[in-house]
């Protein structure tokens, strides 16, 4: 069996490290050792969509992990992802190594770590923690992957097919930029407005009847983002308006993990995601007065923090 | 001389107490705070602070008690001036209606029910302590002038005449709209700041970043006046700048920041909301104050959810 390994084991990386699992011989990475022992004692259970639970091995200390692992999944938050990928260094000799993080610019900061093969993915699926060694599969919808450093579509494809074995969505494209910038710009606009206003992705996000309707702020935004889109090359795999329409018509309250974070006073993924499409807009000369608007406002929220 | 103050909160019991203290003014007192307005016919109208005041307006929670008056002076929260007006308006067929509320668009509101119109900018400020009871926080000018020409100008500066008087210093102008733009321009370009980040006003300011935002706000708004016409009286972004200071109000959190916490209605709609549709009848794109005036409504309709 191929042996993978999951570094990161939030809701995102606890999917897929349980439902890889099924098909692999999954080792888990965590930051606490009480995590990695829970894991190992009690195996990880998935509820919600899902009804199993995965037997695993889990280490919180990089030394432990199989040497021979064919595939490394980083699914820590992409603030995270630094110190992760320092703890990487030199080990792994084997492995490609695939980034899952929101926003832009995971690749480059794994790539400065070690030369693995990389592959870039965005996920689209969601889950809720309820404790070290459970999670809840909420939304089913797709991871897609593609090639980025010494990789190729094939294997973008058997990985790919190798989450689908395990009972996820999963679809593998020549390049992921498209399906990348599609879900940066809906990230950038969706979360950054959910952070400020306190509302979760519901309907208010596509109300467009009165100047003052958060839909037609939502819908500026995304323009912004289309704009730098198109100016640094990509044609996007999705329109971000589309996206946000549909997700807010599912009738479930999406809770942003944006707004999860300024409401427990985290610091959140905005560097990444606002941040990165602030700077690449900025990089191409295209104006974008309402993501720099939103860009800075949480950013002070973050600041705020102190008070 | 009578005057109503309608909306007896922080702002209009200062004028309230402080006119009753005029022997030639009879001064009435309106406000749906029954509790507030029976402390004023028990005990008088204290004011604490920034001057020590006990005055005797004649206070009602009953519109229909409003006799006719010469004068009225609405410092309702701007979202509530329609009601107010709407109940008050007999009692001031042959009088005048000055405004002294946050905000533009009250003066249209106002229009739509009286016939004689006061474009008024306050700065005075307080807080109401318990009913009969208002701390006065800071002292400050009033600007009034004629919103029409149905306005005769001499009732203007009799209206404004009563008040300096009364310990309120107040001035009659031709053109009200400067002082009124400059304050909305400072209000709406820093109080929805402050209650988006949860920034005190210096911290806010002292962030390059934001406060480039800031100016972008102040911007939008001084073309918005500019396409009307309107000459500020002075320039919103020196008022920010001498607000940031230490002494003055670096560690103030903005009324709107202090709304949002508590979770109470913003006055968002008539600060870049009115910016914003004044804005789209003259031309002047505005997408910066629609954009802030989105997410406070935004924010606002988060409370009712969950």
């Amino acid at each position: 069996m191929t042996k993978v390994v999951v570094a990161g084991a939030g809701a995102i990386g606890s999917l897929l490290a349980a439902h890889l699992a099924r098909v692999a011989d999954v080792t888990v990475l965590t930051r606490r050792e009480e995590h990695a022992a829970a894991l190992r004692r009690d195996g990880l259970r998935v509820s919600g969509r899902g009804d199993f639970t995965a037997e695993l091995g889990a280490t919180a200390d990089p030394a432990e992990l199989p040497a021979d692992a064919g595939l490394a999944i980083l699914a820590c938050k992409g603030t995270d992802l630094e110190p992760l990928a320092a703890r990487l260094g030199g080990r792994l000799a084997g492995a490609t190594v695939m980034t899952i993080q929101n926003g832009l610019g995971a690749e480059e900061v794994v790539a400065g770590h070690g030369d693995w093969p990389l592959l870039s993915a965005v996920t689209f699926m969601s889950g809720t923690r309820h404790g070290d060694a459970h999670v809840e599969y909420v939304l089913d919808t797709a991871t897609w992957i593609g090639p980025y450093r010494g990789t190729s579509e094939a294997e973008a494809r058997r990985v790919a097919e190798l989450i689908e074995a395990g009972g996820l969505k999963a679809e593998a494209f020549p390049d992921l930029r498209p399906a990348q910038w599609s879900k940066l710009v809906f990230n950038a606009t969706v979360n950054g407005v959910a952070a400020l206003t306190g509302l979760p992705h519901d309907f208010h996000f596509a109300q467009t009847g009165q100047l003052s309707d958060l839909g037609g702020l939502v819908r500026d935004l995304v323009d912004e983002g289309k704009a730098v889109a198109a100016a640094a090359g990509v044609a996007l795999h999705d329109d971000p308006w589309e996206m946000n329409v549909l997700a807010t018509q599912r009738g479930h309250r999406h809770f942003p993990s944006m707004l999860e974070d300024v409401e427990a006073r985290r610091p959140t993924e905005l560097e990444l995601i606002n941040g990165s499409l602030v700077r690449e807009a900025q990089r191409l000369g295209v104006p974008v007065p309402l993501q720099t608007a939103v860009y800075r406002l949480v950013k002070a929220r973050e600041a705020s923090y102190s008070e | 001389m009578r005057i109503a103050v309608i909306g007896c909160g922080a702002v209009g019991s200062l004028f309230a107490a402080n006119l009753s203290l005029l022997d030639d003014v009879e001064v009435w007192a309106f406000d749906l705070n029954e509790l507030h307005m029976a402390a004023i016919n028990r005990d008088g109208l204290r004011l604490s602070g920034a001057g020590d005041v006990s005055g005797r307006p004649r206070a009602t929670a009953n519109a229909a008690e409003l006799p006719a008056c010469d004068f009225g002076i609405v410092a309702t929260k701007a979202m509530h001036t329609e009601s107010a007006i709407a109940s008050t308006a007999h009692a001031f067929a042959d009088g005048c209606v000055a405004t002294v509320q946050n905000g533009i668009g009250n003066e249209e509101t106002l229009a739509r029910h009286v016939e004689r119109v006061i474009r008024g900018t306050t700065f005075p400020a307080g807080k109401l302590l318990e009913p009969g009871h208002v701390q006065w926080d800071v002292k400050g000018d009033t600007t009034l002038g004629p919103y029409d020409e149905r306005t005769p100008f001499a009732e203007v500066e009799r209206l404004a005449d009563a008040c300096t008087r009364a310990g309120m210093p107040a001035h009659a102008v031709e053109d009200a709209r400067g002082p009124q733009w400059r304050k909305v321009i400072f209000n709406a370009s820093t109080n929805p700041i402050g209650a988006l980040t949860g920034l005190t006003h210096g911290r806010v300011c002292e962030r390059p970043d934001l406060r480039a935002l800031v100016s972008g706000l102040v911007d939008e708004g001084k073309a918005v006046a500019a396409a009307q016409g309107i000459e500020l009286d002075a320039d919103p972004e020196e008022l920010i700048d001498h607000a940031a200071q230490p002494e003055v109000a670096y560690d103030h959190k903005a009324s709107m920041l202090q709304d949002v916490e508590a979770r109470r209605q913003t006055e968002i709609d008539y600060l870049n909301g009115g910016i914003a549709r004044f804005g789209r009848e003259n031309g002047v794109p505005t997408p910066l104050n629609e954009a802030i005036w989105a997410l406070i409504k935004g924010m606002e309709a988060s409370w009712t959810q969950s």
